[in-house]
């Protein structure tokens, strides 16, 4: 067996309408512990092309995961439509299993298709220098350092073979450095496995640096206030004057709405 | 000042942490030896420690005669006791009706006197073994069920969101997420029943007879508590004591073994 992703598309199929997201009008609300309405988000429409990166910020609560949520699949919306090739969810945290090795933690989606313990874990290891994780295979999660366990999370994320990903902050919890290398490490690991990804995150430079579109969420209910285009080369460089001007105007949208919600 | 003081070095550390159980035994047994001693109370009441060691020397053979049904008692209702709590608990873990329907049966019958349900359990199974595993398992499976079901619930709702994105079934969650994660919390109810169960095992022999010689420790306690042989119902209970030391660190071990990742400290390797 070739050491390829899972079912991973040729790019022409990869090209193809139903490796998208949209999202439509969509709404999502809930009650709260005493009964009182909270809207989570309202009126969002958003669209990612099959292979780019939507990026989406925004204060925090304003919804950001509950939009990742729509797209997996895990809830519904209460108005609106969200139409989505299977999506495979990268919580914030890294929530490996303390109990299994790196690579038993990479091959979970694999074990849970139902492939041998065995198999699962050999096509698992075989990806591991390409991530930067060679050696680790066999190590456990608490000897691992935050930017690696995150590269196997992510590991894990792309062997379930699923055409979407949903990443919430993936890289909320490690310090500036790691997060800057994981950043490139994000972009170059996508360049060779493209996938369509929908990146939630309350960093804007990390937004601009490493998406094709980003969306500015409104504090709660989110709305979608501010798309930027990000037409820009890869690999981008966080001084490049182009991506300060964007992550400016993403931040001027993120400002206005906080001067709006202390007034209101 | 205590900042001032040098910390001891891990050497004199192990040398203390292994003479303090040691240094605490001698002290308590010294002053039960001495108040023993003072005439204070009658050798039936209370023997002293060199009249317990004395009975233990010279019913060595009895003592281990009787420690075996025990033992085995103890053993074997534990094991089924782990069984029973656990199986419980995923019961009561995947359906909230169950949960319901289970869970207070579970917590009253901790309140039932086992000298109310012994008759029953000898006129169904006899004077055998198998009455007395029903005790331990009564008295045992409760603590591995609760903790259980603690451990349980405590998987992080994200870890159950991702593998549902991995399309996992409720099973796999079970199998891959909950069940591992749980473990830790089985094991430490594991050895709270294990402490309860050598008492528990004491109530069966006491509530339900047994054919033949050797019918246990706690038979034996009782007989010689009857027959005023105080010294050797002490001895006996010695034994106990020492087993359920023993069995409680041996779970210890067992632990070490099942679910390393729940006893190393972080960056510690196995």
């Amino acid at each position: 067996m070739p050491t390829q992703l899972q079912s991973r598309p040729r790019p022409s199929q990869r090209r193809s309408e139903g490796d998208g997201i949209a999202l439509q009008g969509v709404g999502r609300a809930f009650r709260d512990r005493r009964g009182a309405l909270l809207r989570a988000l309202s009126g969002v429409s958003l669209h990612a092309a099959p292979g780019e990166l939507l990026a989406v910020v925004g204060p925090s609560g304003c919804g950001k995961s509950t939009l990742l949520e729509l797209i997996c699949g895990l809830q519904s919306p209460d108005e609106g439509s969200v139409a989505c090739a299977p999506a495979v969810l990268m919580p914030q945290r890294d929530l490996l299993l303390p109990w299994l090795s790196a690579a038993d933690n990479a091959a979970l989606a694999l074990r849970v298709a139902g492939l041998p313990r065995g198999r699962a874990r050999a096509r698992a290891a075989a990806l591991f220098a390409e991530m930067g994780l060679d050696g680790f295979q066999g190590a456990h999660p608490s000897e691992l350092s935050g930017g690696m366990r995150q590269r196997v999370a992510f590991l894990r994320t792309l062997l379930s073979g699923k055409r979407v990903l949903c990443l919430d902050e993936p890289f909320g919890a490690l310090d500036a450095i790691t997060r800057a290398e994981m950043q490139e490490w994000l972009a170059s690991a996508l360049q060779r496995e493209p996938r369509t990804v929908a990146l939630v995150t309350h960093d804007v430079e990390e937004a601009v640096v490493l998406a094709d579109r980003v969306a500015v969420l409104s504090p709660r209910p989110g709305r979608v206030i501010e798309e930027l285009e990000v037409a820009l080369p890869r690999p981008r460089a966080r001084t490049d004057a182009a991506v300060i001007g964007l992550r400016g105007r993403a931040l001027r949208a993120l400002g206005g709405t906080s001067s709006t919600a202390a007034a209101a | 000042m205590r900042e001032a003081r040098a910390p001891p070095t891990p050497h004199a550390q192990r040398l203390l942490s292994a003479l303090a159980p040691i240094a605490l035994a001698c002290a308590l047994v010294g002053a039960w030896e001495l108040y023993a001693d003072s005439g204070s109370t009658s050798a039936y009441v209370l023997p002293s420690p060199h009249a317990i060691a004395q009975a233990m020397w010279d019913n060595a053979g009895l003592l281990a005669a009787n420690l075996g049904p025990t033992a085995t008692e103890v053993g074997l209702g534990i094991v089924l006791a782990l069984l029973l709590g656990f199986l419980l608990a995923v019961l009561v873990h995947v359906s909230r009706a169950l949960r319901r329907a289970l869970y207070p049966l579970a917590v009253g019958s901790q309140a039932v006197p086992i000298a109310v349900i012994a008759p029953l359990l000898v006129f169904w199974w006899g004077f055998g073994v198998f009455p007395k595993l029903v005790v331990i398992v009564l008295i045992c499976f409760f603590p591995v069920l609760v903790t259980t079901v603690d451990g349980l619930a405590a998987v992080d709702p994200d870890q159950l969101k991702l593998l549902r994105t991995l399309d996992a079934s409720r099973w796999q969650a079970l199998r891959f997420a909950e069940l591992p994660a749980a473990l830790p919390a089985a094991i430490s109810g594991a050895r709270i029943a294990l402490s309860v169960g050598v008492i528990g095992a004491y109530i069966a022999e006491s509530q339900t007879a047994t054919v033949g010689a050797h019918a246990g420790l706690g038979h034996e306690i009782n007989a010689d508590l009857t027959a005023l042989q105080t010294p050797r119902a002490y001895a006996a209970a010695v034994v106990l004591f020492a087993f359920a030391i023993a069995c409680f660190y041996a779970l210890r071990l067992a632990e070490r073994r099942l679910a390393p990742w729940a006893a190393r400290s972080p960056g510690e390797r196995t």
